[in-house]
């Protein structure tokens, strides 16, 4: 009973952040330099890790799909596998947990230090509202850099299985016909449907973070306890909402 | 003391009373706070004094609208301090025991934060607003530097800077010379009251410091487990007959207490 009042409590906190934080939207442009930060520590330096990832993702794909596929005797479908895997499922996946892991855990320590140390009391003295200042601007930058990240993640990922099928010698299935059978079945609502779980899933990941950040009280051993908390939940939010988001899109 | 610019660009703005009213604080079934009433004048210095965990932080939170009371009312010229209108309206600066300063900006950035937010005046006067703040507390090297590289002593001349650059009518200090030497207290002391007369402005302090209470003090509270025991002047609490009052004041230093003999017992 006691959990699921937490579990709760913490829904409702998400949601009133959401709402005073977008109420701030007037204020975005006072914002523009915050979000540019944000979306270049979110974003761009998650670039490097999300590209390497992918591609040995895509790669390993290509390489579990080739074992079964050669053998019976349609390899050349391995393009439309990766290419659909990718853009619809773990595309926007991988770079989630990436980001929860990465910039969701960052954030929930910074804001957690903040309330820790009473900056964010600072912030409420000076009449600077911490939803303006520290919550939208990163609410912004995440919707900016998820769908881009996303992409690259998935591009890079449908390099990794074409070098894969192009070197490894049991398949050894030549990149145009990869890369046909790739465009042959993929669509641009497979394309939207994946951007939109990758924003969703950002979306979600940063909201918890500030949350759980903001909501930290006590000293500096709860830093690490709402970090540990923030990534949990927001792996277990992202797996839930990738079924309930694949059926409504399915 | 030559009066600043600021002082008298400030003019206008005049300081402000603080009303406290039957306040109680309870934190779940532990009550910090019992029915606190207080009335601070613009323009003093208030002290509000006792030993650790008497509640004296908890007070001034509630005077700042950082929680709400259980009980009671706290009301800055009239208006309720939670309320962001009443902050718009009276800038209420906070110094905190820690500092509070902003980790990830530079001393310079911190100071500068709140005149940028609420967009004061055009950048270049924001400039001098801090420039002018970081040589009222000898800061002027320190304006690049970040918080991590600065003394407990510095931070909190830098937490003072950053509200003066607010030109706040309502000053609050958390515990200002916790941690600091016999000098930099004083100081720190200097530097409250010059406030005061320069810039007019009301200030709450809180503190278990004696000497600056005693220095600088308008008029003293004593808080002591949650309750008000007396509010009086300086002057008055020297010549305290109250026993509670004068242990805490002058605490006598007993070797041949019997608490130390299980010491002995266990070394």
């Amino acid at each position: 009973m006691k959990q699921l009042n937490s579990i709760l409590e913490g829904i409702g906190s998400a949601v009133l952040l959401t709402v005073r934080s977008f109420t701030m939207l007037p204020a975005a442009p006072r914002i523009i330099r915050r979000v540019v930060e944000q979306a270049f520590i979110g974003g761009y330096t998650s670039l490097p890790i999300v590209s390497i990832l992918s591609f040995f993702i895509g790669g390993v794909l290509a390489l579990q799909a080739g074992i079964s596929m050669q053998s019976i005797g349609t390899k050349e479908l391995i393009g439309t596998l990766v290419g659909e895997s990718l853009v619809r499922e773990l595309g926007p996946m991988i770079v989630a947990i990436l980001v929860a892991g990465r910039v969701g855990s960052a954030i929930t320590a910074e804001l957690a230090s903040m309330r820790v140390y009473n900056e964010v009391d600072a912030l409420v003295t000076m009449n600077i509202p911490p939803e303006r200042f520290l919550v939208l601007p990163r609410l912004i930058a995440v919707l900016l850099f998820m769908p881009v990240l996303t992409m690259i993640g998935i591009v890079v990922g449908w390099i990794g299985g074409c070098v894969v099928c192009k070197f490894v010698s049991f398949i050894d299935l030549a990149p145009e016909q990869y890369f046909q059978s790739l465009r042959a079945y993929l669509t641009a609502e497979h394309m939207f449907d994946g951007l939109l779980k990758a924003e969703i899933f950002g979306f979600c990941v940063v909201l918890i973070a500030c949350t759980i950040g903001l909501r930290t009280s006590g000293g500096p051993r709860e830093i690490g306890n709402s970090v540990t908390r923030s990534v949990v939940t927001s792996l277990i939010t992202i797996i839930v909402l990738d079924f309930v988001l694949t059926k409504i899109l399915a | 003391m030559k009066k600043s610019t600021a002082a008298r660009e400030r003019q206008d703005r005049n300081p402000v009373p603080v009303e406290v009213a039957g306040l109680s604080k309870n934190y779940g079934s532990q009550t910090v706070l019992t029915d606190i009433s207080l009335s601070i004048k613009p323009n003093e210095i208030f002290v509000i004094m006792g030993p650790s965990g008497s509640g004296k932080s908890v007070l001034l939170r509630q005077i700042a609208g950082l929680e709400t009371p259980t009980a009671g009312t706290v009301r800055i010229a009239g208006l309720d301090p939670a309320n962001p209108e009443t902050r718009a309206r009276f800038a209420l600066a906070l110094v905190f025991q820690s500092g509070a300063l902003f980790n990830s900006l530079s001393v310079y950035e911190n100071l500068a934060l709140y005149p940028l937010e609420h967009r004061l005046c055009p950048k270049r006067h924001i400039r001098d607003r801090v420039m002018r703040a970081l040589q009222i507390l000898s800061l002027e090297a320190a304006a690049q530097k970040f918080p991590s590289e600065l003394s407990g002593g510095m931070k909190k001349r830098v937490a003072i800077a950053r509200a003066l650059v607010m030109e706040p009518q309502l000053i609050l200090y958390d515990e200002p010379t916790s941690e600091l030497d016999p000098v930099m207290s004083a100081t720190i002391g200097e530097i409250i009251a010059t406030l005061k007369q320069e810039f007019q402005v009301t200030s709450i302090v809180v503190s278990h410091d004696r000497d600056l209470t005693l220095t600088i003090a308008d008029r003293v509270a004593i808080l002591m487990q949650g309750k008000l025991l007396t509010v009086c002047t300086p002057a008055e609490l020297r010549e305290t007959k109250d026993p509670a009052i004068a242990d805490f004041l002058n605490p006598q230093i007993d070797l041949k207490n019997p608490r130390y003999k299980q010491l002995e017992v266990t070394t």
